[in-house]
């Protein structure tokens, strides 16, 4: 544990110092503010669904593509991974590590944008329960994200390459859903089940879903645990 | 300290280690010698961790690197050679880092680092972006952050590459200062360095060993000849002929000032020569016997094996 949380601090903090962060949190709460200020004064909405809609979704899988991808990639490529599996910590401890640095910073970006709610309590009477369950569930959605990205830098030391994996993977876990309605039911429902879009909209609309929970949770899992295979793997050269 | 059994790694089909095996004591400083791309850094490499091996085993501080791997870690300060380095972060946060990583107390971590810059000489340098130091002084950092947890058992690979003369002869003193309290393999392919800090020698070429023994006896191990310098007046080209004449004498050279004469070990020429050299009523200056140097030995050993091949 404690070797975990030395990992996840030394993550987090060198997102903080490196440029790419900022520009990167910047664009996005450029935005996602854009999004916001949209809907909320051309439909006049008072909830945060503007934000987070189709766009909003697809920004987050860029964003956590590109803050994940240095994750292992980098120190493939300059060496350091050396250090790390040199060092007396077990390969589950960098991966989960390093997973909760980039956690660590996509909360402080949440945080960033609950100004939004902030303004609709300020000069509106927003409903707060689907503003709470919204977040909740971008937050799941984000964590997913998270895994998946991280799994796809381990697999490479190029940066670039790992960004393309994991908006590859992203992409198609998030169509097959758009792609399930087009299909027989039957079919459509079963693929429905696997797609990163399907459970969304009811967190957005302020439904706590249980299935979406554990959808998340355990494609969350699913990928540190294929991330942290890999890294193993790395070994066997 | 360190016991390597029957140690073998293919990269694919490439075989880079083949079943080597041996031991490093407590408090030795062995010198791993070989050209490159031998196997030197892919047999420290699994030591380390970093590689599991294809076949074989080893053990650190008594712990099996595959089954006891962290407890074997936990014993060992590696210098890769790459020397790898987190550009983006000062030296001391640098160190902090891999200190806690290796386990130490909080209150432990600062006395430690203060401890290794000052071993390093790097104090000036402390609070600066590593991405910004030279080579030498990187190098340096590599050094402290293998020394950070005081570990038993230092594995260095190729530590006094790339820098200049002066950092080098200052790496050196620092490898023996260690070596008093520690074990330490030290990968090297420049052979003077090897001959100065290290205690014994490990020579592997093409991923075997091709030799393993203390500096002194090595030269005799491939010895079969022995040479003696000489120092003499008068004219070389005759006093080299004459020299050449002696029966059993395998080779004469002559630098400018002194002749170097070669002759199998088995048969002691010396009284021959002198009478040689007397005969001619040249003045004899000097006479001494030369040990093969581990140059000598190291392109024996290796020009032998390819010649196997």
């Amino acid at each position: 544990m404690r070797n975990t949380l030395t990992i996840a601090r030394k993550e987090f903090k060198s997102y903080l110092t490196s440029p790419m962060a900022y520009v990167v949190i910047g664009i996005f709460l450029v935005l996602t503010g854009v999004f916001f200020g949209t809907s909320s004064s051309t439909y006049l909405e008072t909830s945060i669904r503007g934000v987070w809609d189709f766009w909003g979704a697809l920004f987050l899988m860029a964003f956590t593509a590109l803050i994940t991808m240095r994750l292992i990639a980098e120190e493939k490529k300059l060496g350091t991974l050396e250090l790390l599996l040199t060092a007396p910590v077990r390969d589950s401890e960098i991966i989960v590590g390093k997973f909760l640095g980039s956690l660590g910073i996509f909360v402080v970006i949440l945080l960033l944008t609950l100004y939004y709610p902030l303004l609709l309590i300020i000069f509106g009477d927003p409903d707060l329960s689907p503003i709470g369950t919204g977040y909740l569930g971008i937050f799941l959605f984000g964590t997913t994200c998270l895994a998946i990205g991280i799994f796809a830098s381990s697999v490479t030391s190029n940066q670039i390459v790992s960004a393309v994996i994991a908006g590859g993977i992203l992409f198609a876990l998030w169509f097959i859903g758009l792609a399930a309605g087009y299909l027989p039911e039957a079919l459509g429902e079963i693929i429905n089940y696997f797609s990163l879009s399907y459970y969304f909209p009811a967190f957005i609309s302020g439904i706590v879903d249980t299935r979406g929970l554990v959808y998340y949770l355990s494609i969350t899992v699913l990928f540190i645990f294929l991330a942290i295979r890999s890294l193993e793997n790395s070994r066997w050269g | 300290m360190i016991r390597v059994e029957n140690l073998t790694k293919y990269y694919g089909k490439r075989l880079a280690v083949d079943n080597i095996s041996f031991n490093v004591e407590k408090g030795e400083i062995v010198g791993f010698l070989g050209p490159n791309g031998a196997g030197k850094t892919t047999t420290m490499r699994i030591i380390t961790g970093f590689l599991a091996p294809t076949r074989g085993e080893a053990w650190v501080a008594d712990y099996n690197i595959m089954s006891h791997s962290l407890e074997a870690r936990q014993h060992i300060g590696y210098f890769a050679e790459a020397v790898p380095l987190y550009t983006d972060m000062t030296v001391r946060s640098y160190l902090d880092f891999l200190a806690r990583l290796r386990g130490l107390d909080e209150n432990r971590i600062k006395t430690r680092i203060d401890d290794v810059v000052e071993i390093c000489h790097i104090e000036e340098y402390i609070d600066v972006i590593i991405g910004k130091l030279s080579k030498g002084f990187r190098q340096r950092v590599g050094v402290a952050q293998a020394i950070i947890h005081e570990p038993e058992v230092l594995i260095l690979d190729e530590p006094t590459i790339g820098i200049d003369p002066i950092q080098v002869a200052m790496t050196r003193q620092l490898i023996k200062e260690l070596g008093k309290e520690r074990t330490i393999l030290l990968s090297t392919h420049i052979l003077p360095e090897a001959s100065m800090t290290c205690d014994r020698v490990i020579i592997i070429h093409e991923g075997k060993i091709v030799a393993q023994d203390r500096i002194e006896s090595l030269s005799s191990i491939v010895a079969g000849s022995k040479r003696i310098r000489l120092e003499i007046e008068g004219p070389s080209k005759e006093i080299a002929e004459h020299l050449r004449q002696i029966k059993g004498v395998a080779q004469v050279q002559y630098d400018g000032s002194h002749y170097i004469v070669e002759y199998p070990t088995k048969q002691d020429l010396r009284s021959k020569i002198t009478e040689t050299i007397v005969k001619g009523s040249w003045p004899l200056l000097s006479m001494e016997s030369i040990q093969m140097s581990l140059e000598d030995v190291f392109l024996k050993l290796t020009s032998e094996e390819d010649k196997r091949q």
